[in-house]
């Protein structure tokens, strides 16, 4: 029993980092209806930028709180400027684009910051102790992660619930026209959508830098596949879902290798099939997802 | 008195195609203005150059100023469209489409509504439901209610009586004469029906290929010769 909780806390931990990616893929779908390929590498790029940061003498914090900031005004910046094109064009217009912009930020990392590992953070965050639950071990670090996680869905899953700002927001997204007309001014909507997934991709790129060091500019390609089964197993636009997926994709994983004596799978072999398995898997049973809205219309 | 809307000598294409080639029409405070017209004859893209979703030349004033030229600041300036198609949000529930409505309103959400569902009282009942599964004369009556919420003076309305029925259509006319008469509301309305077009407007423009062919007050049209023959069908 111990063990097994044992390795569900171990699990919930990297699940949260899949969330957190995850989130990042909600809110630009949510309220851009585009799928952004780009989130992890983005997230590896605004990464980068902190430790560039902490390189020239910024305390770790500071540099966490100025690459959020810097994400957000980015992202903001990315969609004025490149995404822009494609809005109100085909699906397979974004697609092609998103894809274009993994391989841009990609290539930039892998230019700028060279392939070289690099210890990033300086210092851990989050203290490195753990605390003993009944025997489990909790590292404080995964705890901190997890409820960075936790309250960031929260704080999402209230804009979209109950503001304004976040009814805008998905409205900018469904219908761009019937949007103007009522007052919003779509185009900054769409901005403040990939700013926000941006700066939440950047806590995310940050916290996968954290747990697994070291830093390195292909560290996100992974993740982003197992963020991609977490968004698509909750539901593509809700942010309850695709925490909830993170969290399920994550313990999932972590109990097929723990208690898989018969097959004998060689976990990191098997771990993106069981992924891509699973977003397949959800697609043919209940392709909205845990959490997503079943759309009706009339025909 | 300057008129609420006042078109001059506007013009508009898609691309290399001319859809209005020199429109002047006025709405004035407090009217009910009908613009009729065949298919293609620029009705539909006449309330789309005012709503800015077109790009036109020539002058546009409301309330004695220049209207903005981005659709979001024609609804800022007061004016809601009701565009062809009804243009909800389909995927997202009555109630979410009504505060919507209110984006630009800052307060008063609450009273607004309760004005807006005394013309619409089922609407009250029906909050949780997702709009794109509501009936065709319901989701045209969301349309309208949604225009109300943002309190506009000028409602734009473009066929709301396309493939409704009959009575549907009768019932939303009546709402429509009693936000004019009642509150004072200012309505131009595009429509295909004539016959009920020029009994529920006091004025009424008739479009030729992007041209104003015809205006006068709705009762000499009825009785002109070529609108008869034309859109009234006797």
């Amino acid at each position: 029993m111990t063990e097994l909780l044992q390795q569900i806390v171990a699990g919930l931990s990297s699940g949260s980092i899949y969330a957190l990616l995850a989130l990042g893929i909600v809110i630009i779908y949510r309220s851009t209806g585009v799928v952004n390929f780009a989130q992890g590498e983005m997230a590896t790029f605004t990464t980068f930028i902190a430790w560039t940061l902490v390189d020239h003498g910024v305390g770790y914090w500071g540099a966490f709180g100025l690459t959020i900031l810097i994400a957000l005004v980015g992202g903001i910046a990315l969609e004025r400027i490149v995404v822009r094109p494609v809005e109100g064009k085909p699906v397979i217009n974004g697609v092609i684009l998103t894809i274009g912009l993994f391989i841009l930020f990609g290539g930039l990392s892998n230019w700028i910051w060279k392939a070289e590992v690099r210890s990033f953070p300086p210092s851990r965050p989050f203290p490195t102790s753990a605390w003993n639950l009944g025997g489990v071990a909790v590292s404080k670090q995964d705890a901190g992660i997890l409820a960075v996680t936790l309250v960031l869905m929260v704080l999402l899953w209230l804009l979209f619930r109950y503001t304004k700002l976040g009814l805008a927001l998905s409205a900018s997204a469904l219908s761009p026209t019937a949007s103007r007309l009522v007052g919003i001014r779509v185009g900054w909507m769409l901005g403040l959508g990939w700013g926000l997934a941006a700066a939440i991709g950047a806590v995310a790129g940050l916290f996968t830098a954290a747990a697994a060091p070291p830093l390195d500019p292909n560290m996100m390609r992974p993740v982003l596949i197992y963020a991609f089964a977490a968004a698509v197993v909750g539901g593509l636009e809700s942010p309850i879902g695709a925490v909830v997926g993170g969290l399920l994709i994550g313990v999932v994983l972590n109990l097929i290798s723990t208690y898989d004596t018969h097959l004998h799978l060689d976990l990191d072999r098997v771990r993106l099939p069981i992924a891509l398995a699973l977003i397949l898997l959800v697609l043919l049973a209940r392709p909205t997802g845990l959490f997503g809205k079943q759309v009706v219309r009339r025909v | 008195m300057a008129p609420l809307l006042d078109l001059e000598d506007v013009h508009a294409r898609y691309g290399s195609v001319q859809a209005l080639g020199g429109v002047s029409l006025s709405v004035g405070e407090g009217e009910v203005v009908a613009v009729l017209g065949g298919n293609g004859a620029g009705k539909t893209t006449t309330l789309r150059a005012i709503s800015g979703l077109v790009t036109t030349s020539g002058r546009v004033r409301f309330a004695g100023e220049r209207l903005p030229r981005a659709p979001e600041g024609v609804a800022r300036a007061g004016i809601a469209h009701v565009p062809e198609g009804r243009g909800i949000f389909e995927e997202l529930s009555v109630d979410e489409n009504l505060r919507l409505g209110a984006y630009l309103r800052r307060g008063g959400f609450a009273e607004s509504y309760e004005r807006v569902c005394g013309h619409f009282p089922w609407l009250e009942r029906r909050g949780a439901q997702q709009a794109g599964t509501l009936s065709g004369g319901e989701q045209q009556m969301l349309a309208i209610a949604r225009a109300l919420m943002s309190r506009p003076r000028l409602l734009m309305l473009d066929e709301p009586s396309l493939g409704l029925a009959p009575i549907v259509v009768r019932e939303i006319f009546r709402i429509l004469g009693d936000l004019n008469e009642n509150e004072g509301l200012s309505i131009l309305v595009v429509e295909q029906n004539a016959t009920l077009a020029l009994r529920s407007s006091s004025r009424a423009y008739v479009l030729e290929v992007g041209q104003v062919a015809l205006e006068g007050p709705s009762s000499e049209l009825a009785e002109n010769e070529s609108v008869r023959k034309s859109y009234l069908g006797y």
